[in-house]
């Protein structure tokens, strides 16, 4: 077997090398990907499209909305699937937990709760600005998602899991990431209820006081705060679940 | 591209030679490939499950590697517009109107008659799309989109395979592909398989039921 993956992964590999030499060189400017007709467009067209200045943000939500959408979606299922797989039903969830060795039941460290106590603030502002400020910096829904659940999952290694959960239950954070979604659907449904197409931001400026270039740029905002309600909670939901083996009790 | 009318050890050493073309103009594409059979040897040999999943990630790492190296531009920024070549930023109107930027720096009168003639201004001046000079100095978006999403989902859907591996852990008590297999053979030979005959008249019934809600 370990013969056969080696033949199966040289040969890959010689395929894989012989087709490099045929890629241009390093940063050619004629390279597809820099010089197709949609590279331009994005680079050329966006601010005009709408008032976003980071291109990145704009192809996201914007251009790619349909496809950013069901990314989310992806991740809500993921999260559901993995509270799924872990449950415990039955005879499974009365059987006792594992015994650890060497498992010491101390007070949480009071140097490592002190720390994570003044960094937990500071990493939520931060999750904050790297979601608001998306459109002119990089930064975004996924990115400032992630950074939010990890402070939360940063609580839950300081102290214990049921800390974390005071502050993010596991059911409240499949709400949340049901909530996200809604969000997203919902600023395209409404795009759609004023006579545009669906996540056709362009359509608010009918009802925010506001030209459809800004309109566009208002709209993205909400779908990025949709994509970050959503990635948080399924990052804290795989954490609790995965580091308690779907019991969603006790330490580590 | 291939120095083809070179001697043998010239198309491999050479200037144009194999190596330094691989090497050291596509060096990025290289590390991909090596990545990727890292990962893909993994996925194909490892007998615990753990480590096949490691192994998928460092697949998963090697495709982001070569998206993003092939999205590189040479002299291209990141795609974010700098101040002046931003249609709508304050600064691009600036410089299109010296006197006005002059007005505002004065007192604070002049400064609010200035923006509401920039207001009334802005028709005239509709923002305009880049110009190919301009264009050529940022990188295309769309690997970084791609693979900005790609990491995310790659997180999430990386959470389910570990949850479906500690769930086997719970329900053969080991991780390795091998036994895993076994004890499912054995569960298997152990079943008794109902017999076909009897599992026709069932079929039949179920068969009449659809016929008569059709």
């Amino acid at each position: 077997m370990k013969k056969l993956a080696l033949a199966v992964t040289v040969l890959t590999g010689v395929l894989l090398l012989y087709a490099a030499q045929d890629f241009l060189a390093w940063g050619d400017l004629q390279s597809p990907a820099s010089a197709s007709p949609v590279s331009k467009h994005f680079i050329a067209d966006t601010g005009v499209d709408t008032e976003v200045p980071n291109m990145v943000t704009a192809v996201l939500a914007d251009y790619r909305g349909f496809d950013t959408m069901f990314e989310t979606v992806v991740i809500f299922i993921a999260g559901i699937a993995i509270i799924g797989i872990l449950r415990r039903t039955g005879a499974d969830a009365d059987a006792p937990a594992l015994k650890r060795e060497n498992e010491i039941a101390t007070e949480p460290d009071l140097i490592v709760t002190n720390t994570v106590r003044l960094l937990v603030p500071v990493i939520q502002l931060f999750a904050f600005y790297v979601l608001a400020h998306g459109h002119v910096s990089p930064g975004g829904g996924f990115q400032g998602g992630v950074i939010m659940g990890a402070s939360f999952i940063l609580v839950a290694l300081a102290w214990d899991l049921p800390k974390a959960m005071d502050r993010l239950s596991v059911d409240r954070a499949v709400m949340l990431a049901g909530v996200g979604i809604l969000i997203y659907a919902g600023i395209g449904l409404f795009s759609m209820l004023l006579g545009g197409e669906f996540l056709d931001y362009a359509e608010l400026s009918h009802v925010l006081p506001v030209s459809s270039e800004m309109a566009r740029y208002h709209a993205m905002l909400g779908v990025e705060i949709g994509v970050a309600f959503t990635v948080t909670a399924v990052m804290f939901a795989i954490y609790a679940n995965l580091s308690t083996r779907g019991r969603l009790e006790g330490g580590l | 591209m291939r120095a083809v009318s070179e001697a043998d050890s010239s198309i491999m050493f050479g200037e144009d030679g194999l190596l330094n073309e691989l090497l050291v103009e596509r060096f990025n594409y290289c590390v991909y490939v090596v990545l990727l059979l890292i990962g893909l040897y993994a996925m194909i040999a490892k007998n615990n499950l753990i480590k096949k999943l490691i192994g998928m990630s460092i697949f998963q790492t090697a495709i982001i590697l070569f998206y993003v190296s092939i999205g590189v531009k040479e002299g291209g920024t990141i795609p974010i517009y700098v101040a002046e070549h931003d249609p709508h930023g304050n600064h691009a109107e600036h410089a299109a109107h010296p006197e006005e930027a002059n007005a505002t720096e004065g007192s604070e009168e002049n400064a609010t008659t200035a923006t509401a003639s920039h207001e009334a201004d802005h028709g005239h001046h509709a923002p305009r799309s880049l110009t190919d000079e301009e264009t050529s100095g940022y990188a295309n978006p769309l690997p970084h989109v791609l693979m900005l999403t790609a990491i995310v989902v790659g997180v999430a859907t990386l959470g389910v395979a570990l949850a479906l591996t500690q769930r086997i852990y719970r329900a053969y008590g080991t991780i390795e592909e091998d036994a895993v297999l076994a004890a499912i053979l054995a569960e298997d030979a152990a079943t008794v398989i109902p017999d076909v005959l009897s599992t026709k008249p069932k079929r039949a019934k179920a068969k009449s039921r659809k016929a008569k809600q059709a």
